[in-house]
């Protein structure tokens, strides 16, 4: 029964958090927004006190429900774990065996993790957070796919007049990201095939924090040593190789509240209930997170290769394209983080590189960043589109407060970010089409949604001479428009800088 | 009809369509060709039937060609969806439908379909005898480095080879009535025009003549020119259709070059289908009175009532078009005096929607900075006439709508080439031969779409 309610509540979970990652229309967010909010490290990273305590009141009394039930990583890995078990035919029995506590290796890596979090190695931490792992292998490996589909369906609505599927555009967003998500899903797949829950055991943070404090909780697995005739049925069929069935006892620290053992036990000596001696010496886990300085290190995944420039030919035919050269991705100094990010420091300090914002990012501004100490971070670039004024979809999305929500009103949050100040924009002299190609143009200050372009005479002694752009860098937001709808290719005359520190004009 | 569906019905829909075809393939596979004898018996002799009887023609007394009412404009060529590239088969077999009910006034130019369009049309009519129809082309030196002598002959030569003829029918001044400035520039001060009367002289132009787009400033020059005898006009090809001639000059041009008794040519009866595409109660009108016939029908049979037009040029991309037109042509019904009425009336009606003059001519592209115009503006007009324009935030279909707007221009035309792209260069005003003012329209088209996008989340 307790399993049966395990198993359904974990699929709810898992259902919930993949369609989050999947969907690139904002429907899911509205639906089970609320899911990724309550992941244990976004929330600790976001001090969202209520998220934390009710998850932390919850383990201390009911054990490590929430690896079991609401991390979407220990349930994937419950899932292969389970399809490995109809695999092993010849282990009917079970294949798992009972392993002491490796402590002394659980207590280093939530060191290493929590020094890498206060000294601002994102990367580290990301790789090893179960929620970002998750989150990397959906948007990464999933997402496209889910995408595709969506379009082959598109496709179709679009052959019988209808508008119930839209395509959207397909691209790798980082290549080193995808390696990770590909590396991270293999070990992962291997660990749960062969030993189960060994990752959250011995290596996950979160694990290690929530097994410190469902070691002595209210409720857990007791094994009655009146009824259990020692067949070792438990123990051969427990995934975290927390039963010691020789000694009756069950390593609270490592049990995920998985009941299995209890329909396994044919003698009904395994219970899932309160202490005899209750204890009430529980371990705090709050991080007190200081304030790592560190400048953010630059976003280098320019490709640059040199194309020649799009020169306006004369017609001499009627009909056709003119070729369209993409745009490419520039090297920025400073990076460019999404509005809510508040700053560079502040994206950094609570980032758990889950790419939620990227999978839900519907202008394709949003990728992870490459680089070596930001790693998996979301950066903005505007070769693919720009931050509209309508959307807030990343601010509304981020569980770790990396990404604060505006406003709780959409359309005042549409209108402070509309104000909020997250680059400025530069103009490239050499790459200006009144200049290149003598033709009028003025694209840039025609779309700012801002207007802090002036379009002004090239020669300021000829008020007729073509004209060129002037920004007003107090007006300017960096949403990139201007960048984006430039028609100077492959490089924008006109492109956005980040700056550090976000503000409101 | 209705267009927007949503999606549970989309894919009810699609299981009802897979049934229904598993259930004809499997009545065909049963009964052989009975399925079709069913839809042979279901169609009146209506708007379904393949065309019968004979093609009206029109005698042209300057040479005594004998010419068919309908003609073919080989402007709209339909493409290969795979490739891209002209679709030569079917234009085959287009041109073998034409001829076979008696269609022999084929109209190309160098400039059109990229280029392409002489080489295709001249294959598939090298296929029958050169003395069963008439080939017209134009000397379509638009660009500047076209316009001198020497590369406007090399383009007029290049007519002969790629439509692989050894002399031309009817030889056009590509649409002329820009400017005096333009017009003197490409044909008289470089020579070209005398050129042209030499070659007419060596017989390798059979009739001279020009297109005209434009005000009547440089139309009364060029009649004037007639008149006094520096140059012969064997023919004129006007732009003329029953809205036109209401709120265009065709009515002009018509009544000077019958008075000069100069034969016409026209083109654009349909304004590149926009008088086919027209919104529902605007058929209703038509179909009314006619219940079996097309609006094109109408649009057709109007010019054909009109004696000194020579024929009526249509590009016609698909075999229905063109079984349409010969059903209205074979032969030629002219309209009554109650018909001509009737059809004022619809012109009013069709006047009153706001869609923008685009034909679809694609004289703008391509657009030196990608940009797909025509494809921005009949995609807008689609909307206009489908009374399906997200125009009211209050209404209770705006958010739908708003959708459907949005999905189908992103469908229709590819993110680079959408109107916000257009950096207003100008280089296509010149070109377009309805004076759309384009980038004008482009922004105002970007900017409503920028107000849908900005009204969502």
């Amino acid at each position: 029964m307790l399993k049966k309610l395990r198993v359904a509540l974990a699929s709810v979970f898992l259902l919930g958090l993949t369609w989050l990652f999947l969907d690139f229309t904002g429907t899911a967010q509205l639906w089970f927004g609320w899911m990724a909010k309550l992941q244990f490290l976004p929330a600790v990273l976001a001090v969202n006190v209520g998220v934390v305590v009710l998850l932390v009141a919850l383990t201390i009394i009911f054990g490590r429900i929430y690896c079991s039930v609401i991390c979407p990583l220990g349930v994937f890995q419950d899932i292969v774990s389970w399809i490995s078990a109809k695999a092993h035919t010849k282990q009917k029995a079970g294949r798992f065996n009972y392993s002491p506590n490796h402590k002394i290796l659980r207590i280093s890596v939530l060191v290493v993790f929590v020094i890498a979090l206060l000294a601002g190695a994102g990367s580290f931490v990301q790789i090893l957070a179960p929620y970002s792992a998750f989150g990397r292998m959906v948007t990464m490996l999933l997402q496209p796919l889910y995408m595709l589909a969506n379009n082959f369906f598109a496709y179709l609505a679009e052959r019988y007049d209808s508008y119930a599927f839209y395509s959207v555009n397909v691209w790798m967003r980082s290549l080193p990201v995808l390696i990770i998500a590909s590396v991270t899903f293999v070990v992962l797949v291997i660990l749960a095939w062969m030993h189960g829950r060994t990752y959250c055991n011995n290596i996950c943070p979160v694990g290690t924090v929530l097994g410190a404090l469902s070691h002595r909780s209210l409720f857990g697995i007791r094994i009655d040593e009146t009824k259990c005739n020692g067949c070792s049925l438990c123990s051969r069929n427990c995934k975290a190789a927390a039963i010691d069935f020789k000694n009756h006892k069950v390593d609270l620290s490592r049990c995920v509240d998985c009941f299995d053992c209890i329909e396994k036990c044919k003698k009904q000596a395994i219970t899932y209930s309160l202490a005899k001696k209750p204890s009430g010496n529980v371990t705090s886990s709050a991080k007190d997170i200081k304030q790592p300085t560190r400048r953010a290190f630059l976003t280098a995944t320019a490709a640059v290769t040199v194309g020649a420039a799009l020169k306006a030919q004369e017609k001499t035919t009627d009909g056709g394209f003119a070729a369209i050269l993409d745009k490419e991705v520039i090297k920025r100094q400073t990076k460019i983080v999404p509005p809510g990010a508040i700053s560079l420091r502040n994206m950094a300090q609570h980032c758990t590189g889950c790419q939620l914002c990227v999978s839900e990012c519907p202008n394709g501004v949003l990728r992870p960043s490459g680089g070596l100490l930001d790693m998996m971070q979301p950066v903005a670039s505007y070769e693919r589109g720009y931050c509209r004024p309508e959307c807030t979809r990343c601010s509304d999305v981020c569980p770790a407060g990396a990404i604060k929500p505006f406003a709780a009103d959409h359309e005042e949050a549409k209108a402070i970010k509309a104000s909020t100040k997250i680059g400025r924009a530069v103009w490239v002299e050499k790459n200006c089409i009144p200049l290149t190609d003598g033709k009028n143009c003025g694209n840039c200050a025609r779309h700012c949604p801002s207007g802090a372009i002036t379009m002004v005479p090239s020669d300021p002694n000829n008020p007729k001479s073509l004209k060129i752009p002037v920004v007003n860098d107090e007006q300017c937001i960096g949403c990139g428009a201007c960048e984006n709808l430039c028609p100077a290719r492959p490089f924008s005359a006109i492109y956005v800088e980040g700056i550090e520190v976000h503000r409101t004009l | 009809m209705e267009k927007n569906i949503d999606r549970r019905e989309f894919l009810k829909r699609m299981g009802a369509g897979a049934a229904v075809i598993g259930a004809t393939s499997a009545l065909n596979s049963c009964s052989g060709g009975a399925g079709y004898a069913m839809i042979e018996n279901i169609d009146p002799a209506g708007s379904g039937t393949k065309p019968i009887g004979d093609m009206t023609y029109r005698i042209n007394h300057e040479c005594g060609d004998k010419v068919s009412i309908l003609g073919y404009g080989c402007m709209r060529w339909p493409n290969d969806p795979k490739t891209g590239v002209i679709d030569q088969e079917t234009v085959n077999r287009l041109v073998d439908t034409a001829i076979e009910h008696g269609v022999n006034y084929f109209d190309t130019s160098p400039a059109y379909l990229r280029g392409l369009s002489e080489r295709s049309t001249g294959i598939a009519l090298k296929r029958h005898p050169r003395d069963k129809y008439f080939i017209a082309t134009k000397l379509s030196n638009f660009a500047e480095q076209q316009k001198s002598r020497e590369a406007s002959i090399a383009l007029y030569n290049k007519s002969f080879t790629e439509l692989q003829v050894d002399y031309i029918d009817y030889m056009l001044l590509h649409s002329i009535g820009g400017s005096m400035e333009d017009f003197n520039k490409r044909y008289i001060r470089n020579g070209i025009l005398d050129f042209l009367v030499g070659e007419k002289k060596k017989g390798k132009i059979r009739n001279l003549g020009f297109s005209y787009h434009g005000d009547n400033m440089v139309f009364d020059h060029v009649m004037k020119m007639h008149d006094e005898g520096q140059y012969h006009w064997d023919f004129v090809q006007i732009q003329m259709n029953y809205v036109d001639w209401i709120t265009g000059n065709c009515r002009y041009l018509y009544e000077e070059l019958t008075k000069r008794n100069i034969p016409i040519i026209i083109m654009e009866p349909l304004l590149g289908g926009r008088l086919s595409k027209l919104p529902n109660h605007v058929i209703a009108h038509f179909k009314q009175r006619r219940p079996n016939d097309s609006a094109a029908s109408w649009a057709f049979r109007f010019l054909g009532t009109y004696p000194n037009i020579l024929t009526v040029l249509s590009g016609m991309t698909y075999m229905e078009h063109l079984e349409d037109n010969l059903r209205t042509y074979c032969p030629l019904e002219p309209l009554t005096d109650g018909d001509m009425k009737y059809l004022e009336e619809a012109a009013h009606l069709i006047l009153k929607y706001p869609t923008i003059p685009c034909n679809d001519c694609k004289y703008c592209m391509p657009c030196p900075y990608g940009l797909d115009i025509p494809g921005i503006l009949l995609h807008y007009n689609k909307f206009v006439n489908e009374g399906t324009m997200p125009n009211e935030q209050g209404d209770e279909n705006y958010k739908r709508l708003r959708r459907n707007y949005l999905i189908s221009y992103n469908r229709t035309i590819p993110a680079l080439r959408q109107a916000d792209h257009c950096i207003h260069c100008n280089a296509c005003l010149s070109h377009c031969p309805q004076k759309i003012n384009i980038p004008q329209e482009l922004e105002k088209i970007g900017n409503f779409i920028e107000q849908l996008k900005r009204e969502g989340r």
